[in-house]
């Protein structure tokens, strides 16, 4: 029977029937949901990793111990991962091991849009691309047999629209395969001496899968006419098809990594015109040139953004109608920090300090829109510490009484430690706020080392903040509740004039988790309210001026209270509704 | 069949994810090949979202482009306007009435356009305008809003009544399909 599956579910229902035992992932949108739904599977063990190193590192153990292993991550995660996997590369794999990476083209939910195939070619390890659900199943199944085949780490590629889009799956059965762990040092450890063995057979297997390129079933031609030939991959294939149907031909390029070269010649050969359709950097268009073929590529299609059907419609002269608009502007609508955000406390409180805030990557990155507008800079996973420390060095007390870090739970779990190390260590003067809601918010709620909780939501390990940073040499350790303005307030100030380093706590549960009981909501009496817009400053959805008085969106609030300790005229009352 | 584009626009949390599972389960059901295309991460908190929903006999594009929706429904008055350039000639908008400030209007940076409605109507637009909250708050769940909209449009398809509940029924918690249905007649009854 066919199914309708989101694309990362169609990945999980791969795993499961490909045997993987074993899935380590850190969470990070567009990927995300791999892991989900792999975990509803009770024969596979999934965990959530401190962050991705880890989870590829996991990974890679389960496949030395003879079953087939997998790891998730957005394509950024890769980056964290990258030290692994290049020399992964070399020792190859005992069972299959596979990992799959989502890159956000069009910056959905991401701080960069790099093209992950980059890492393909630079890690030399294969790479697989579906363009929709169904090859999301299949190209899963095949990449552990390549693994296992090559000796050697598999990559999925993954990208937004077909993580996130759901189309048609045939489903099978599963089967375990599995292999006995045995002791091998020339082939596992990667000292100089066994690494540069290693090396040429890294090689020697990228020219087997080039001979396997040209025949493989992932890439595939589709003659339409011998006018224009279009060399695709990934969801672009689909965009073409969606604009040409079967009046082009079209070469599909399934393995974006090693690429075929016959198979691109006889292609090229058949065409009068050839073209490569593909998103971000020009890495089929550059293979495609290094063959001496004549192609074009990026001279019509962007280096920026996702594309779509009237994308390529225009690169290509054909007509595009959109539809009307109405004359009046249309406000923009961007994401913000929810009603009850426990962030919200806190930034007010740093805003209102004039605070010099270097940010992270989390729903608090948020902070950097209006009203609070309180964030200056944000990077990448942890670098909020790493910045902090190396500002403070160069500015010395013109930075160190005002100048923070934020940084979340799970990302300060992630990579924010090595940092606060660093801070301890080499010590500077500097304050870093961890923003602990109890959960890896922006992704979706995912549990973390924080949490006390596993995958499943069963109980786990918890690693103690308060603990950690005391036993990483920080003395100055305090926990306070972002709810309570006066005491976010007491605790910037205090921290940031002492004169060593420190650690504030900003704890409270995101306001979205389940468990979290809400108040009533508020209501503003308008007698009481004299439009001073006090209330304004914090930025909540649930609160706008109507008729000069400041009115409350029942329901949205959920009785946080942060506006009322704002109000010059005790106007906020509790509706005594129940939440 | 060529293919027909339903996109759903909405604010952030306001429930189009239940609507596009629903119209997915409906159209595959009806034998069509799909496709269903969602927003997740950063965009769902309080922001504009959009779903894009294609059925038909060969469905290559996860996404709808400008020029191209036969359909947009719209849980909120403002995003209905902001996605109108997305729809095809001869398309309907089949939107809620309700109206959510965004954050610029919020602080006084923007203001919220007024008589959308009639502007849209104006532009020659076909647009079925009514209040889904205070239709699913008498169904009996003011969360029944997506619902009612579906219920709208279900009018402008061949498919049968009984097609629609059965695709509701497999997608709504079964103490809630009382609701549900009754949010569906309503949508569907209101001209």
């Amino acid at each position: 029977m066919k199914e309708l599956m989101l694309g990362n579910k169609a990945v999980a229902r791969g795993l499961y029937e490909a045997g993987v035992c074993f899935i380590s992932s850190y969470p990070g949108t567009p990927s995300t949901e791999v892991t989900e739904e792999a975990v509803k599977f009770d024969d596979i063990y999934c965990e959530w990793a401190p962050n991705e190193k880890v989870a590829l590192e996991s990974a890679f153990g389960a496949s030395l111990a003879g079953r087939r292993a997998f790891a998730a991550q957005k394509h950024v995660g890769l980056n964290v991962a990258a030290d692994p996997l290049y020399t992964m590369s070399y020792t190859g794999v005992n069972a299959g091991l596979v990992i799959c990476v989502a890159d956000d083209a069009g910056m959905h939910s991401s701080q960069n849009e790099q093209d992950s195939r980059h890492h393909a070619i630079a890690s030399k390890v294969p790479m697989l691309e579906p363009s929709d659900s169904a090859e999301a199943y299949e190209f899963a199944k095949l990449a552990f047999s390549l693994s296992e085949e090559y000796d050697t780490p598999v990559l999925l590629k993954m990208c937004t629209r077909v993580s996130h889009s759901q189309s048609l799956v045939e489903t099978g059965e599963r089967t375990v395969p599995e292999k006995a762990y045995e002791k091998d040092i020339a082939k596992y450890v990667m000292m100089p001496g066994n690494a540069k063995k290693r090396h040429p057979i890294v090689e020697e297997r990228t020219k087997k899968l080039k001979e396997y390129a040209e025949t493989a079933m992932v890439n595939r031609v589709e003659m339409g006419g011998t006018e224009i030939g279009i060399i695709t991959a990934s969801t672009s294939y689909q965009y073409v098809k969606e604009v040409f149907g079967d009046s082009v031909s079209i070469l599909k390029l399934g393995m974006s990594f090693p690429m075929p070269e016959k198979l691109i010649r006889d292609f090229a050969a058949k065409v009068d015109r050839l073209y490569v359709v593909e998103e971000l950097d020009p890495v089929i268009e550059d293979h495609v040139r290094s063959l001496g073929l004549k192609v074009q590529g990026k001279e019509l299609l962007p280096l920026v953004d996702e594309f779509s059907q009237n994308l390529i419609r225009k690169a290509f002269g054909k007509e595009v109608s959109e539809g009307p608009a109405v004359s009046d502007p249309i406000p923009a609508r961007p994401p913000v920090m929810c009603a009850g955000c426990p962030h919200r406390g806190l930034f007010y409180s740093l805003k209102k300090n004039n605070c010099t805030v270097l940010g992270d990557i989390g729903c608090y990155t948020l902070g950097a829109v209006p009203p609070l507008g309180a964030i200056e800079m944000t990077l990448c996973m942890g670098a909020s510490i790493g910045a902090v420390h190396g500002f403070n060095k160069i500015l010395g007390s013109k930075s160190e009484k005002k100048t923070v870090a934020v940084i979340g739970d799970s990302t300060f779990m992630h990579s924010g430690m090595t940092g606060l190390a660093n801070v301890a260590y080499n010590q500077s003067n500097s304050t870093v706020i961890i923003l602990d809601n109890s959960i890896t918010g922006m992704t979706g709620h995912q549990q973390n080392p924080t949490t006390g909780l596993n995958i499943k939501g069963d109980p786990a390990g918890r690693v103690d903040l308060t603990a950690l940073c005391k036993a990483m040499g920080i003395e100055r350790v305090r926990v306070v509740d972002p709810y309570d303005l006066a005491a976010c307030d007491q605790a910037l100030k205090e921290e940031l004039a002492a004169e060593e380093p420190s650690v504030i706590i900003s704890r409270r549960p995101c306001a979205l988790l389940k468990q979290v009981k809400h108040n009533a909501p508020l209501f503003v009496d308008t007698d009481k309210c004299i439009g001073c817009k006090s209330c304004m400053k914090i930025g909540c959805p649930a609160i706008s001026m109507k008729e000069k008085k400041a009115k409350v969106d029942e329901t949205l609030c959920v009785g946080c209270n942060v506006c009322s300790q704002l109000c010059p005229k005790d106007a906020f009352t509790s509706t005594g509704k129940e939440a | 069949m060529e293919t027909t584009n339903i996109m759903i626009v909405g604010v952030g949390g306001q429930g189009s994810l239940l609507a596009s599972k629903l119209l997915g389960h409906l159209f595959l059901n009806e034998g069509y090949d799909v496709k269903v295309s969602e927003v997740h991460g950063m965009s769902q908190r309080g922001g504009s979202v959009v779903t894009y929903v294609r059925f038909g006999d060969k469905v290559y594009s996860p996404i709808i482009d400008k020029g191209e929706a036969d359909y947009i429904v719209s849980f909120e008055l403002l995003e209905a306007a902001r996605w109108l350039p997305w729809l095809k000639k001869g398309g309907r908008i089949v939107t809620n009435t309700q109206t959510i400030d965004p954050m610029p209007v919020i602080t006084g940076a923007a203001e919220y356009p007024e008589n959308l409605v009639e502007k849209m109507k104006a532009l020659g637009v076909e647009v079925d305008a009514m209040d889904c909250l205070a239709l699913a708050e008498a169904a009996g769940s003011v969360k029944a809003v997506n619902i009612v909209l579906l219920g709208r449009l279900s009018h402008y398809f061949s498919i049968p009544e009984e097609r629609w509940i059965a695709s509701l029924t497999a997608n709504v918690p079964a103490k809630l399909l009382d609701i549900n249905k009754k949010a569906f007649q309503s949508g569907k009854g209101e001209n």
